[in-house]
């Protein structure tokens, strides 16, 4: 059944998701978060006490809901395939280098596109790095770039993820193992069945979408294609609709919540994500999803964004939010310190080197 | 089988099956491509291009694989 056949459809979808987006960012998860899937993985990384930053630690129900989605709706239809054997390694690295490149700007391509529909100027500094950096990575494609294919494993190998998740969401709910914030973003969380429900339903729109935010710049670029960006465009007027009538849709470079205004590690931070997911094969949200239908590869992926959570926070890569003056503390401009500047920096040169030693090789018949 | 261009782009990650296929095209004009895909989604991509680009193809369905043939 081609249920998103036509881009109206597609839009349609994209407004679904957003609006279940803004239904979790008013039942509580932080208003132009909302669904992040970069911020909620460091979240969850800091629930499992990978990290230790009091104010992002929570094993967040979305991250499970969008895999299980996929894989409830990919067995169903008969999509399900397990698979693996893609260059685990280098997309392990890649989702390190995603994970990195996105806490540096402050979000991954989904949470640039809800600063966006915000009127955060930064976020158009960072969709222009981020375009930028599909455009790169589309370029390698297009000169052959592969990270080779990946072959049909037994199916309980994409049940591991899934399972994994589940298990872990269910610890997370039944004993204090995890640490939960009790402040900052990862204290502002919507009730757990909403924010499962909305991922669930968010999951299974998206295994029959395709909704990639890589993808969509990328297909534009390669093939002329805008069947992708519809999805992104309806999702970003749910969105500008929900920040326009809770009075959150101002246009400022300052004032923003959990963003900052260091304009070139905007700009290179999500350069760092576009080029990194092109590479990939889909942006974090679109690796999610591939796990949940089957994706060894896409899993792995998964757990590098994990670990480099982990490092963005234990090792001060990741960006800090501007805050303004107060009576008792000076303004913080905000952005990666010296430490996130260098790592972007080597994301980048590691992205090329990945990209120019990756090719396809031709067979003459 | 004629002059058939066969292309395997089983466990390949996106768009590269499409870009196999956009450059086969070109760079054999007047020849039919036979493609392998094995998932549900390449599937689609690759007959949506196709459909974009004006060519007729067909798509054969066995054990999970996706046979789909270009015409010239």
């Amino acid at each position: 059944m081609e249920l998103f056949n036509t881009k109206w459809k597609l839009a349609l979808s994209g407004l679904i998701i957003g609006i279940l987006a803004a239904i979790l960012a008013f039942s509580g998860n932080p208003a132009n978060m909302a669904i992040c899937v970069a911020c909620f993985i460091r979240d969850m990384a800091g629930a499992l006490k990978l990290h230790t930053t009091g104010t992002v630690q929570y094993f967040r129900p979305e991250i499970v809901g969008f895999v299980l989605g996929s894989f409830i709706i990919a067995k169903a239809t008969g999509e399900y395939k397990a698979t693996a054997g893609s260059s685990p390694m280098i997309r392990f690295l890649l989702g390190m280098i995603m994970m990195i490149g996105a806490l540096v700007f402050l979000g991954c391509p989904l949470r640039m596109v809800i600063r966006m529909s915000a009127g955060d100027l930064n976020a158009y500094i960072g969709f222009a790095g981020f375009a930028l950096g599909v455009a790169t990575g589309s370029f390698f494609l297009k000169k052959g770039f592969t990270l080779g294919r990946a072959y049909e494993v037994k199916s309980v190998n994409g049940y591991v993820l899934p399972a994994a998740l589940t298990l872990l969401l269910i610890i997370g709910v039944a004993t204090p193992l995890f640490v939960s914030s009790t402040e900052g973003p990862g204290s502002m969380q919507a009730p757990i069945i909403i924010a499962l429900v909305a991922a669930i339903v968010c999951g299974i729109i998206a295994q029959k979408n395709r909704l990639c935010f890589a993808g969509s710049i990328r297909d534009i670029i390669l093939m002329k294609d805008f069947d992708l960006i519809c999805i992104i465009g309806g999702f970003f007027v749910a969105m500008l609709v929900y920040n326009g009538v809770t009075g959150n849709l101002v246009f400022s470079f300052t004032g923003k919540p959990i963003a900052h205004a260091q304009h070139l590690w905007n700009l290179l931070g999500m350069y760092t994500v576009g080029f990194a997911a092109v590479l990939a094969g889909g942006c974090p949200f679109r690796q999610l999803i591939l796990a949940g239908q089957g994706s060894s590869d896409s899993a792995v992926t998964f757990l590098g964004m994990l670990v480099g959570a982990a490092f963005a926070h234990n090792f001060g890569l990741a960006g800090a939010a501007a805050k303004a003056a107060t009576e008792t503390e000076a303004a913080v401009a905000g952005g990666p310190a010296t430490a996130g500047k260098i790592a972007v920096v080597i994301c980048i040169i590691v992205l090329f080197m990945i990209a120019v030693s990756n090719k396809r090789t031709v067979k003459k018949k | 089988m004629g002059d058939m261009i066969e292309l395997d782009v089983r466990g390949l990650s996106c768009p590269e099956p499409v870009i196999m296929t956009m450059d086969a095209m070109e760079a054999n004009p007047g020849m039919r491509i036979r493609v392998i895909a094995d998932e549900a989604h390449t599937r689609k991509n690759l007959e949506k291009m196709l459909k974009y680009q004006g060519k007729k193809s067909t798509t054969e369905e066995k054990n999970g694989e996706y046979i789909i043939t270009v015409e010239a």
